[in-house]
Parts: C-alpha cells; structure tokens; sequence
C-alpha cells in the first residue's frame, strides 16, 4: 500500500477512555515518566463517571471506627456472591481509601463531618457508611478533579476521535490502534507500546438504561477482536430506581443515595415489601420490623439494617416480581418514599439534584410526594479478563481497567464501588502499563493490513446505497436486549435473541448512510454497531450457558444458585479477529483463595 | 398530543440554513427527544452533541429560540406555542449542525495554576463544611459553556478571547482562591492575563447557568474585591508578606508543579 495519507501518533501509553479509570491511568503513566495520550469519543470531561451520583465507596472508618479493609472485602465478595476475583476485591478494599484521600489533595470537596473529615454515607450491601460523596453529584467531582489533574500535567488528549480496532505486530504483541476523528471523519493512528482500554460499559444495546450513547462496549469487543479474553458476560446488573415516567426519561438514574439516606420502597398497595424478599444469606443481618429498620438509620447497633438496602441484584428482582404481581404503579414500577420520612431541607441538601431533576422532567416534588421507579440497565460486571495486580490481559501490552475489566464485582456490584474500582484500578494499570513499556519487550513493527481492513470495513455504509437505518438497527436491538436478555431470563427467550443477533450482524452488513463523513452521528452509529452487537452476543451466549441464578444474572428456568457454577467464570474468545467471528466459551476455574481471605468470608458478625 | 414543529440550523463553516421538521409530540419530552427523533428518520446526519440526557454532562448546550439552554433539559411544555427555533451556540466557531467547536474552553482550562495544598497528614485534611461549601458551589459547573456563549465580551467580540478567561474559569479561579487547603496566589494573573475587569457584571451568566450557580455575586465579585486589594491596598499587600501563610507570586504559580 502506498503511503498513508491521515494522521499518525506515537506514545508509550495510549489510554482508550477519559472516565475516572481512563485518566487516573494516564495520570500514574505520566508520573512514571512515559509519554502518554488519552483518546476520548467524546469532550473531556463528558464521559459516564459523570453520572455517577452516591458516593465512593472506601473504608476510611471516619463514621464508624470499626470499619476497615477486612469488612469492604467480605461485603463486596458477598455482594458478587463469590464470583469475583478475590485479589481485585483484597487490593480494592486495601487501596480504596488512600485514593480517595489523594483525589483530596487534587482538588476534590468532599462533604465533611462534624469533626472536619469526610464524610460517609450508607449504601446497599455495605455493612458500614462508607460512601465519601459530594450531596448526589460524586461522579462529577470525581471526574472534574481527574480532568483537572490531566491538564495539569500536560498529558495530550484527544477528543471526540472513535477509535475502531486495536492494532498488532507481527508477533501478536499490541502496537497501536486506528480510528476516525467525529468532527472530519479523517482517519488517525496511534502506534503505542502498549494501550489500557477504560471505555466503560456497554448499556447501550438494552432499551432501558442509565447509559448514555457511548455506552456501546467498544472495549469489550476490541479486546475480544484482539484476542483477549471476556468473562462474566451474563453479569449486567440492573440498577433497582430508574426513573419510568415520564418515557422521554425512562431509565435515568436515581441515586441509591435516596435509600441510604431514609427512603423506602412501597408497592401499590402502600407496603414496604422489601421485607418479604430477604435471601437466606442476608436473614441475619436484616431488620425483620419497619421498627427496628427504623432504628437503625440513627444507630448501627440499635437494629439491623433496612431490607431496602439489600444488594442491588436482590432489590431489583424484588420490585420486577411486585409489578409483574399486579402490585406496581400507573407507569409500571414502583414507590420509591423519601417525602413522608425526611424533611424537606434535608432531602434538598442530600439529594440536590435527584431533586432537580425529578422537579424539571417529571414535574414530581420529591419533597412531597413519592418517586415512581423500576430497574434500568445500569452496569456491566463482566469484562477483559486481567490480572488484578497489573490489570494486563493475556494480549501482550494490553490492559483494562475500570467498567471493561472484568472480575472486581463477580456476580453483582455494590454501589460506590464503582468510582472506587476506576481509580485503584486506573492507578494499577498505569503502573501495570510504565512496567510493560520499561521491561522493553514492546512491539516493533505496526500491522498496516490490520489498520487498512478496519478503515475499508468503517467505510461500508456509504458504498451501500440501498441498506438499512442504522437507527432502525438500534432500535431493534434494543428491544430485543431488553425483552429477551433482559433482568429475568429463560432458555426459550435467549435462544430467540442468539437467533436475532445472527440475523442483525447480517443486516449491520448492509447498513448504509446519508450525508459526509464531517460529524455524522448516523454514521458514528453504524461504526458503532459492531461492538453493540458483539458484546450482545456474548451477554446472551454467557446468559445461556450459565444455567443457573447468580447477582445480577438470573433465571427464570434456573431459579437456584448451583455451587458447582459458583466456582468457575465463563470465559469467551474468539478466533479470527473479525467482529462477526464465532465466539467460543469455555468454563474458567475461579482463583483459590487464601485461607486467611476465606476466614474473613466466614465471620458472621 | 398536538405536533410541534423545529426548525434547526443545519450547516457548517462556509455557512447554512434552517430546515424545518414536523413531528409528534409526546408527554415530558424535551428538545432533545425531538431532536433525536429526526435523526433516527428524517435526518441521520443532524449533527448534535449530548451524553448523559440528565443534565449533569453538559454537553446537549444549544440556543433555544435564541436562548442558551441545555437540551435535555428544556421540556417542549414550558416553551412558547409556535414552532421550537434550535441554533448552535454563538460565541464559538461552527464545526457543523448544533455542534460548536468549543476548545476555546480546554485552552482557557490548561492556563489555570493547579491547586497547591500542604502535605497530607495521617489520616487526611481537616476541612468544614462551611469552608468547602463555598467551593462546592463552583464545583457544581458541569461545563456546558453557555455561560461562556452568552459573556458579550467574547460573543460580541471575538478577538477578546486572546486576553479573557470567561465566567467558567472565573468561578475556577473564586474555587481554588477561596479553597480551604490552597497556597497558591493568582490574582495578578487573573487582573493581568485573564481579563477579570472586563467584566462588567451584567449577570447573564448567571441567568443561564443550569446549576443556578450565582456566577456573579459568589464568584466575581469576591474575585474583583480580592484582585483590586492585592493590586492597589498597600496595608494588604504588607499583610500578605509578614502573614505566615504567604501564597507564592503569580509567575511562581503558573509554573509550579502540582504535587
């Protein structure tokens, strides 16, 4: 080929994502000395972390004394009911609060106690109040705090440049990647020692969710492409309050915040139902009263804990059963109550924007009346499978981190521990990565065939004339995530999507579009599909093998957990590198874990 | 529910127009829910920035019959009968459609001397609440830039982006100036080289800024009285040398790297 005609960039760690794992990574490599690019489908700043609201989870012990690393990685194990990679959980629970101390001494405002310290709020599935947050806007100071770092140090970003596929060498070890600038519609490469892939989550591919456009799994689905392994594919979690009313908002996301801070769930019949869908594994340590729940918002030790803050996974199923029982709202969720239990000024000052923004879109006064919620696609566990102290793949000089790593929240994750993952782990591959480059066993050469066929493939829909809507694709798609692979799943149902999917990776051949290549959203959707439908595969290939309920996957036709299946992972590959490559699955024993770990799973207190 | 109609500017650079669309309208929804329905039919290719449809990204910023206003957040039931009129923001150039180049913005970001704290003792910074709320006001911003779009100092005049900063960075600057842990001392550079006195406290930043930050009166005039103190008050200018805490000179922070 002759020589290429669009941009070239060359660094030693090339991030794929600016959320808080995407920059907290760049921000270690550059402290090590590398030469460091971000690339970002979007403006700086925008990416998904700002939505996050609640809190960081991190056992700093600055409300309750007792609380320490031992207690968050018991609670996090728990909560992923034991599918989780025990490692990530140990160095997360370790790490945790000296990252958020250091996010401090970036600028970060964190609310403060009594005493001046940070303070922490309660969420599901969390023995202890552990959240540090910022009233309901956490992800943004998260964020904000990370960009500002970034900018500081000079690292170069690249903003709204989609990037298509990961590049190789000769030898299989990764050398860069290729992709377009939204704004020309020119193509870029990136030759690099080595890429960390932090592009988030793939909530896009379901009608429902709290996700916005860039959700679309493009990380999963190039790590895959490259030869990386994807585990816990049947893992998504559905986040318990989304908004369902009205449609033009369904989904949005309403911060467990509410609950933690006194809310409760009702059905239509005015009950908190919650009390009567407390697993076994929970019984002990749950209030059987709305009395003693009660209690124990003012004093830990006076009662257990409300049934409301119940790990995601649980609450979610409960409230799907009570709308399916006929017991849920006009708009098919249900009651979500903070007016009735707390004061007007105090749900103003903890929930500022939960109260905007049911005040602006739903014309709902959370002060005084109760929220309408259902679950909403919120969060993938599932991810790159990596090792967890260097987050690097089985692909030489490729890592992940945060949303696209796969592993640190097994089967279900706890809320705040989100945020948290993004910057131990964000920090981790960044040290995994400076390690990588120094060791100098890097790639050497730049596989142009690879960046020529990713370029031909991106630029299929303007030579089909007569092809599909990529909208319409989309919206298909959507439907059938949702409806199909949705939060309760059956054998019948997941066999219907496998043979759609098949259908739609044909009909994403034949997408065509309208207009130039100079920000056309309708093109960035098409270049876009693969991954969507990609990574959809994979949740229902994961969905279907998995016969069995576990966190955030369950099923109907399973109901039970079975422990045989609580002891391995599902690993997918595929060969080929294609997107529309045959995806394989095998069973992943899990980790071993140590005995003095499994000792502290086995406390009951 | 009646249909409503939008007529949006479409185009790029070397110029445009408006085209207009019909469409249904249906319960709650905002601007963007239309704007999102065309490009699903009438128009792939209707260019418009937006991520989160909750207003907490920032990034839908358009004008709305002539108005700054965040897209997802504007529901068709609070505006006018009539037909909507969508316009990219003015003050920044046209890349295409709705969407502005608004770099301006990260050039201005990349001039602002980090925080400098002192070292971290065991266990964390004390801080009050009383004393980080000030900031947590300003860290609201979710950076939609409309306070910059609607500033006439660089709307109505574009060579002022050269020598001025813009609403946003003024409440960065009020952030860090009144942080609790902050050593650091920019206000000459805000007086010589960010055009606070251009300023001249017309509030429209204010009025637009979706989360009702008072821009205005939280930020720039507490950043104005602290400015023209440190540059003509004598006595301040004594008590700052002899006073323990002393923050470092502008040049010295610009330069500084954060810890």
């Amino acid at each position: 080929m002759s020589e290429p005609t669009y941009e070239h960039h060359e660094y030693d760690v090339l991030i794929i994502g600016a959320g808080g794992a995407g920059l907290r990574a760049a921000i270690e490599a550059k402290q090590r000395g590398m030469k460091v690019g971000i690339v970002t489908k979007s403006l700086l700043g925008k990416a998904h972390t700002v939505m996050a609201e609640g809190g960081i989870a991190a056992a700093m012990g600055n409300i309750h004394a007792e609380d320490n690393w031992m207690v968050h990685f018991r609670d996090t194990m728990r909560g992923g009911k034991y599918l989780n990679n025990y490692r990530m959980a140990e160095l997360h629970a370790k790490e945790s609060p000296d990252r958020v101390w250091e996010l401090e001494q970036w600028g970060a405002l964190f609310d403060r106690t009594k005493d001046g310290k940070i303070l922490q709020r309660d969420f599901g599935g969390h023995r202890y109040a552990r959240l540090a947050h910022v009233g309901d806007r956490t992800g943004l100071e998260l964020i904000r705090t990370l960009q500002q770092k970034v900018v500081s140090m000079g690292i170069d970003v690249f903003m709204e440049c989609k990037v298509l596929k990961l590049v190789h060498d000769n030898d299989g070890r990764i050398a860069g990647c290729v992709g377009y600038w939204r704004a020309t519609g020119e193509f870029v490469t990136f030759q690099a020692k080595s890429v960390i892939l932090a592009t988030g989550g793939i909530g896009r591919s379901w009608k429902f969710t709290s996700n916005s456009w860039e959700s679309t799994g493009d990380g999963h689905a190039m790590a895959l492409w490259a030869g990386a392994k994807l585990i816990d594919m049947e893992c998504v979690q559905f986040h318990p309050t989304g908004m369902v009313w009205p449609l033009s908002v369904r989904g949005l996301l309403v911060t467990e915040g509410v609950r933690g801070d006194g809310g409760v769930l009702r059905n239509s019949l005015g009950e908190r139902f919650m009390f009567n869908y407390v697993a076994p594994m929970f019984r002990d340590e749950t209030a059987d009263s709305e009395e003693e729940a009660d209690k124990w918002y003012d004093d830990h030790n006076a009662g257990r804990r409300p049934p409301e803050l119940l790990p995601r996974d649980e609450v979610a199923r409960a409230i799907n059963t009570e709308v399916k029982a006929g017991r849920g709202s006009p708009h098919g969720g249900v009651y979500l109550d903070i007016a009735t239990r707390r004061s007007a000024e105090f749900i103003r000052r903890r929930l500022p924007s939960m109260y905007h923004q049911f005040m602006e879109l739903a014309g709902v006064d959370i002060t005084r009346e109760s929220m309408e919620i259902g679950p909403t696609c919120h969060y993938m566990m599932g991810g790159v499978k990596v090792d967890a102290d260097s987050q690097e793949t089985i692909v030489p000089g490729l890592f992940a981190a945060g949303e696209v790593g796969g592993g640190m929240h097994g089967a279900n994750r706890l809320g705040g521990n989100s945020l948290s993952d993004l910057v131990v782990f964000g920090r981790r591959a960044g040290i995994g990565a400076a390690d990588y480059v120094e060791a100098g066993n890097v790639a050497t050469a730049f596989n142009q065939r690879e960046v020529d066929d990713a370029i031909i493939e991106a630029l299929g829909p303007f030579e089909h004339t007569d092809g599909e809507n990529p909208y319409d694709i989309q919206h298909d798609l959507q439907e059938l995530m949702q409806s199909n692979v949705g939060i309760i799943r059956s054998a019948a149902e997941l066999e219907v999507a496998t043979k759609k999917l098949d259908e739609f990776t044909d009909r994403v051949k034949n997408v065509s579009v309208k207009g130039g290549r100079a920000y056309n959203p309708g093109w960035n959707l098409a270049t876009d599909l693969p991954s969507m439908i990609c990574v959809s595969k994979s949740v229902t290939l994961g969905a279907t093998s998995r016969k069995e309920s576990r966190g955030g996957h369950t099923r109907d036709d399973f109901p039970n957990a079975d422990p045989e299946l609580g002891k391995i992972n599902f690993a997918q590959t595929t060969d080929g590198g294609n997107w529309d490559s045959p995806i394989t699955i095998v069973e992943s024993p899990l980790l071993v874990m140590p005995d003095d770990l499994k000792a502290l799973l086995e406390e009951t207190k | 529910m009646a249909d409503v109609t939008m007529r949006v500017w479409r185009g790029d650079a070397s110029g445009g127009e408006f085209e207009s669309f019909t469409l249904e309208q249906n319960e709650g929804e905002v601007v963007l829910d239309i704007i999102h329905r065309i490009q699903a039919t009438d128009a792939p290719d209707l260019a418009c920035r937006w991520n989160c449809k909750a207003g907490k990204c920032g990034s839908c910023s358009a004008e709305i019959n002539g108005k700054p206003r965040l897209m997802c957040m504007t529901r068709l039931d609070t505006l006018p009968e009539g037909p909507v009129i969508v316009t990219p923001m003015k003050a920044f150039p046209i890349i295409r459609d709705l969407v502005t180049d608004v770099s301006f913005n990260y050039v201005q970001a990349a001039k602002v001397p980090a925080l400098m704290p002192p070292p971290m003792p065991e266990g964390g910074y004390r801080m009050f609440q009383e004393d980080v709320e000030r900031g947590q006001e300003f860290r609201k911003c979710i950076e939609c830039f409309m306070c910059q779009d609607v500033c006439h100092v660089i709307r109505d005049h574009e060579e002022n982006k050269e020598h001025y900063s813009g609403p946003r960075f003024f409440i960065r600057y009020a952030e860090l100036e009144m942080h609790p842990l902050d050593q650091n001392d920019r206000r000459e550079l805000i007086r010589e080289e960010m055009g606070l006195g251009y300023c001249n406290i017309t509030k429209c930043c204010t009025e637009v800024c979706p989360e009702h930050i008072h821009i205005t009166d939280n930020a720039i005039i507490p950043l104005k009285e602290r400015v023209v103190d440190a540059h003509y008050d004598p006595v301040a200018w004594l008590g700052r040398k002899i006073r323990r805490r002393t923050k470092t000179s502008a040049a010295d922070a610009a330069v500084q790297p954060a810890p």
